[in-house]
């Protein structure tokens, strides 16, 4: 069983946001400042809350997209077509402006450098959000754990963070691929879904008994969760985190 | 198992819960009351496009726990657990 | 007490036609909390019973031979959305109700899938409200409660109970699935009876 660790009730806090940073069309990462941020593990999320001048509220969650230690925390929003929250967080909130955010939190889908096995990463369009928390968390550990990422997007186009996988692919720590259900790069024949080929070719062996980690919309999850277990996978080292909307005050 | 796509999981549920628990609960082992099941809190089905947050057990959908919070109060139903289990710290 | 976020308008909020708090869609939002359940017309069954335990059962047939109403109506969700002049067809509870022998108060709702929801007779008869079964000209879609779904328009959308499958009469108020977690008992969006105690 996972330790959890101890903590107070949480509540909200005001950060402030202090840069931001293009990724796709539609994906922007928002630079937040948080005094007393507790600090996060590795693939923890936070809740953000918007206000309107009359009361109004919506809240969402969103992965964080950094490790800490630091001295702030990055949030990666892509947004959704006829949201609410997600379109003010890309295109209208600027540098400077005040963000109201409670976290961290989640236990479960979390990654901790000093945990035993190899880790394999698999994430679907805006998944690999965690996925890169934990990449920043095994760097800064200098980690020798060895890492695989599995990245599935539909065209060259929507990788986000494409500067910083291509640093990863350029080292020896992490072995980075990329899977174009879409359309692909020059050079890159194959496009389609992750299937249980991709999975047999690019993944950990079970033998290896690595901890998988598998983020991205539900469909996808299920879907790479199913592969994973067919290929012989323990399902009980296949963590899953399902990417949708979510609402309520 | 269901087929359509329309609950997350219950990481989902993580920020809802932190408004009562102290500690997380996304990595609590829960038993169903409904079917037995046992399982980690974080692998259950979460139906958030709803008036309240509703987790369900990934064996036989029975609901788990519901989470709705009001401007005033935060109510929370566990009566589909037949127990929620944390690590003693 | 929290901030106001800067250029933060959320999604548009009441007109003058619109019930306090509610912004209007023209979309139809699905909102589920729980798996759909698929029913085929053959095995779908409306049943009444009443507070002497007495049972009337109508299969799809039935349902369908029974007057039908054309209704157009605003609809108004608890999670702050309204739908303007929503066009359905079914049958009204008066005519379901014509021969059942009651004086029960309350109805509780049930749903295949297992949800419930709690409405006084009051507001189930003298034309308020219907087992809805086409919506726009076409039969409702299961995500929006199809085959057939109760449509009660002049409270909240969570007591118009999708996949309706009956009503349990009762001189008591047993509350349902949302009304036992917090919302309000009766649900009038005009007087903005969300939650328990507004």
């Amino acid at each position: 069983m996972e330790r959890t660790t101890i903590r107070r009730r949480l509540t909200w806090q005001v950060g402030t946001v202090t840069d931001v940073r293009r990724e796709t069309a539609t994906a922007r990462t928002l630079v937040v400042d948080v005094p007393d941020w507790p600090g996060h593990l590795a693939g923890q999320h936070l809740d953000v809350r918007l206000t309107a001048p009359d009361g109004y509220r919506a809240s969402r969650s969103y992965s964080v997209a950094s490790a800490w230690p630091g001295d702030t925390i990055e949030l990666t929003v892509e947004q959704v077509p006829e949201g609410e929250v997600s379109p003010y967080l890309v295109d209208v909130l600027q540098v400077g402006d005040p963000l109201e955010i409670r976290g961290p939190v989640g236990g479960w889908f979390v990654w901790k450098p000093e945990q035993e096995g190899p880790v394999q990463l698999i994430g679907g369009g805006s998944g690999i959000v965690p996925l890169r928390a934990m990449l920043r968390a095994h760097a800064a550990a200098a980690s020798t754990t060895p890492v695989r990422l599995l990245y599935s997007v539909r065209r060259p186009a929507s990788v986000i963070y494409v500067q910083d996988l291509k640093e990863l692919a350029a080292s020896d720590d992490v072995d980075v691929r990329l899977v174009y259900t879409r359309e692909a790069p020059a050079g890159e024949p194959r496009v389609g879904r992750i299937d249980a080929d991709v999975i047999e070719r690019l993944a950990f062996k079970p033998a290896d008994e690595p901890t998988t980690y598998v983020c991205g919309p539900t469909p996808f999850v299920e879907a790479v969760a199913d592969l994973l277990v067919a290929a012989g996978h323990d399902p009980a080292r296949v963590r899953t985190e399902r990417f949708g909307p979510t609402g309520g005050p | 198992m269901t087929t359509d796509a329309s609950y997350l999981d219950g990481n989902a549920a993580a920020g809802a819960l932190s408004q009562v628990f102290a500690m997380d609960v996304t990595a609590a082992i829960t038993q169903c009351n409904g079917c037995g099941q046992t399982g980690v809190f974080a692998e259950s089905h979460v139906y958030v496009n709803a008036p309240g947050l509703v987790a369900r057990c990934s064996g036989c959908d029975g609901v788990l726990l519901r989470v709705v919070t009001t401007p005033s109060d935060v109510y929370l139903d566990l009566r589909g657990l037949t127990y929620l289990r944390l690590p003693n710290p | 007490m929290g901030i106001v976020s800067p250029g933060f308008s959320g999604r548009r909020r009441s007109g003058s036609e619109l019930p306090p708090g509610q912004y209007l869609t023209r979309d139809f939002p699905v909102l589920s909390a729980g798996p759909t359940p698929h029913i085929r017309t053959e095995h779908w069954e409306f049943t009444v019973t009443t507070e002497t335990g007495e049972a009337t059962k109508w299969d799809w047939a039935a349902l369908l031979a029974l007057p039908a109403d054309e209704i157009t109506k605003d609809i108004h969700c608890v999670t702050r959305w309204s739908k303007l002049e929503t066009n359905w067809k079914g049958v009204s509870l008066d005519t379901l109700l014509a021969d059942v022998e009651t004086s029960a108060d309350y109805a509780l709702v049930h749903s295949y899938g297992g949800y419930t929801t709690n409405v006084p007779m009051d507001d189930l008869l003298d034309g308020q409200a219907w087992i809805a079964y086409e919506y726009d000209g076409e039969p409702i879609d299961p995500e929006h409660g199809g085959p057939a779904r109760l449509l009660v328009p002049h409270l909240y959308f969570w007591k118009s109970a999708k996949w309706v499958r009956g009503l349990v009469l009762s001189d008591n108020q047993d509350l349902g699935f949302w009304e036992t977690a917090g919302y309000h008992e009766y649900g009038d969006p005009w007087k903005e009876q969300r939650y328990a105690g507004d």
